[in-house]
């Protein structure tokens, strides 16, 4: 069994945050802060479990590395695959300047 | 003749409706207009749907009906309006998701089962409300507001298809397209007195269904009876290249399986699913279904799944560890929301996803996240894989002794608007029963098997093999042709 002290029963919402990039208010973190404290500790009810030897399951049907052949097909065309997007202007998604 | 035939009609069956629309006793189109008016009417009360195109559904009926003339029927749901949750792609249509993030998206191409469907004539019927991405118990997760149950409107119909299990259970629609990651077409079915497939994992095709949990997503049907959900099962399960998890299985004529039923089988009860936190009146009502099935001369077995208790636990770990991963595209950039506040490039991520997205979606992309960072991977992630693999052994070995298994989906009957929404957790667990099936990749449908004293319906849960989705729908026949609930109805 894995030692218990690599399970937390807390998280660090800000870093957490960063990694999901998502921006939270200081009333949202503290509502998350309380959420977590008791899921966590839900979820630490699978450190009960004895999985000594067993395999990870992806999923549960038996198919491995499927493949297609490498044919060109169809794609969307490019006024539907953009059309959608937020700001665009010839044929391109406008976004703010990534280098100052 | 004509108000005989309508009076009774948003509560006909599909396959009755196909008898009275090949006689030409009503038309695809007048048929199609009832369930716009209906909803036109009646929807102020649920908020089933997100949007509908009017113009273009009648357009599907009109060619249902000139196909029909000339005798050129596509199937036996041809002309039959079947409503979509909003989660799968309809090309040109609205895909909101129930989310903020994607609202004016339109959908640019048809998911594989809208495809089938389009091949089978079936009008596709108006874009249906759910919990944000697919993620919730009761249909209050929804940027387009909560639905309410059509059988007491204080209630929620559950989730996260509880706009589809309202919309059948309220004659808006006949039939209806859910998806279950973890109970969100079963427990949905089950608040609203109707009938819920979940399929086998890779029996229905995801390509264009948004990928909220991709191991444990499928596609469900919604329907008033296990004969109506065989037949749009039917019409859209199978292999499909596009969709690497779809298995190539043998399909099988499922109407004509569903109604034979004359094989008795052995079912298993699994004692793990009637212990505490069980109401009585979900618990005897499930019994007596269970008491029908042995006096009708199938063998009933006690069985034990004893890993039951963990799958709550090892579901939320695996459906947020992957929904972190799908919902990382929702990134202002390509489509959807793009938040005004951001001051440069990295910032739309943070700002977009901040504001876009809802408290619960939120709520699981951090978890998820969580369970994936590297110091908890081992730990929670793939400890959990591990526990997923013990939970399928489980029920490959019950599975050793018999055909289907019996349990309830849900541990109560429909609880309060506003209930369960300050605490998460008894949220969750609201699908204790329905989520270790999911976990397996096993086939469980629900059925109404009863109702409560305050009159909500109760149902009960048949489980199946993989690919043995004819098994537990004969099952679910066998057991409403000896009963009056499917012929029972919200007064609204």
């Amino acid at each position: 069994m894995e030692s218990d002290k690599n399970s937390k029963h807390s998280m660090d919402i800000d870093r957490v945050a960063m990694l999901a990039r998502i921006h939270f208010s200081d009333g949202e973190k503290k509502e998350l802060a309380r959420n977590f404290d008791s899921i966590l500790k839900f979820l630490g009810k699978l450190l009960e479990v004895n999985v000594d030897g067993v395999e990870p399951s992806a999923h549960a049907v038996p198919l491995y590395n499927v493949m297609r052949g490498d044919e060109s097909g169809e794609t969307l065309p490019r006024e539907l695959a953009l059309g959608n997007a937020p700001k665009k202007r010839d044929n391109q998604i406008i976004v703010p300047k990534v280098v100052e | 003749m004509e108000a005989e035939i309508n009076d009774g009609l948003f509560y006909k069956s599909a396959a009755e409706l196909e008898k009275l629309l090949n006689s030409g006793e009503i038309s695809s189109v007048e048929l199609t207009k009832k369930m716009i008016d209906r909803t036109k009417a009646i929807d102020g009360k649920l908020n089933a749907f997100i949007s509908f195109d009017e113009e273009k559904t009648l357009d599907e009926a009109k060619e249902s009906d000139a196909r029909r003339k000339v005798g050129k029927k596509l199937s036996p749901i041809d002309g039959i309006p079947v409503g979509i949750k909003d989660v799968i792609s309809e090309c040109g249509q609205p895909l909101t998701c129930g989310s903020k993030m994607l609202e004016g998206y339109i959908a640019p191409y048809d998911a594989t089962v809208i495809g089938r469907m389009r091949d089978a004539g079936c009008v596709l019927w108006g874009r249906i409300n759910m919990d944000e991405f697919a993620m919730g118990s009761s249909n209050e997760n929804s940027h387009y507001g909560p639905v309410a149950n059509p059988w007491d409107t204080t209630r929620v119909p559950g989730g996260s298809s509880g706009g589809s299990a309202a919309a059948v259970a309220s004659g808006e629609a006949v039939l209806a397209l859910g998806s279950d990651t973890g109970g969100s077409v079963r427990q949905p079915a089950a608040f609203c007195g109707i009938v819920g497939l979940k399929p086998s994992y890779g029996a229905v095709s995801r390509y264009g269904l948004v990928a909220f949990a991709s191991s444990l997503d499928q596609i469900g049907q919604l329907g008033r009876s296990s004969e109506d959900v065989a037949t749009l099962f039917q019409v859209i399960s199978g292999h499909d290249e596009n969709d690497s998890s779809s298995y190539n299985f043998e399909k099988k004529d499922y109407a004509a399986e569903v109604r034979n039923f004359q094989r008795k089988k052995t079912i298993g009860v699994p004692k793990e699913f009637f212990g505490d936190g069980l109401d009585s009146e979900v618990k005897s009502a499930v019994e007596d279904a269970i008491s029908f099935y042995e006096n009708a001369g199938h063998k009933i077995k006690d069985v034990h799944l004893e890993m039951t208790e963990y799958a709550m636990a090892a579901y939320y770990i695996i459906a947020t560890a992957e929904a972190s991963a799908n919902l990382a595209r929702f990134d202002g950039i390509r489509y959807g929301y793009r938040s005004n506040a951001a001051q440069n490039a990295v910032d739309i991520y943070y700002r977009t996803r901040g504001e876009g997205f809802g408290a619960e979606v939120k709520r699981r992309i951090m978890l998820g996240t969580f369970v994936l960072s590297s110091e908890n991977f081992e730990s929670h992630y793939l400890r959990a894989q591990k526990v997923r693999t013990l939970i399928r052994r489980d029920f490959m070995r019950v599975f050793d002794d018999v055909d289907a298994l019996i349990t309830p989906v849900t541990p109560t009957t429909a609880f309060k608007i506003g209930e369960k929404t300050s605490d998460p957790l008894q949220m969750y667990l609201a699908d204790i029963y329905t989520v270790p099936i999911n976990l397996a990749g096993f086939c469980g449908l629900s059925v109404p098997c009863g109702f409560s004293s305050g009159g909500l319906p109760i149902g009960m849960q048949v489980i199946g093999k993989p690919f043995h989705e004819h098994e537990i729908l004969a099952l679910g026949n066998e057991f409403e042709r000896a009963h009056e609930f499917k012929n029972m109805h919200p007064a609204l």
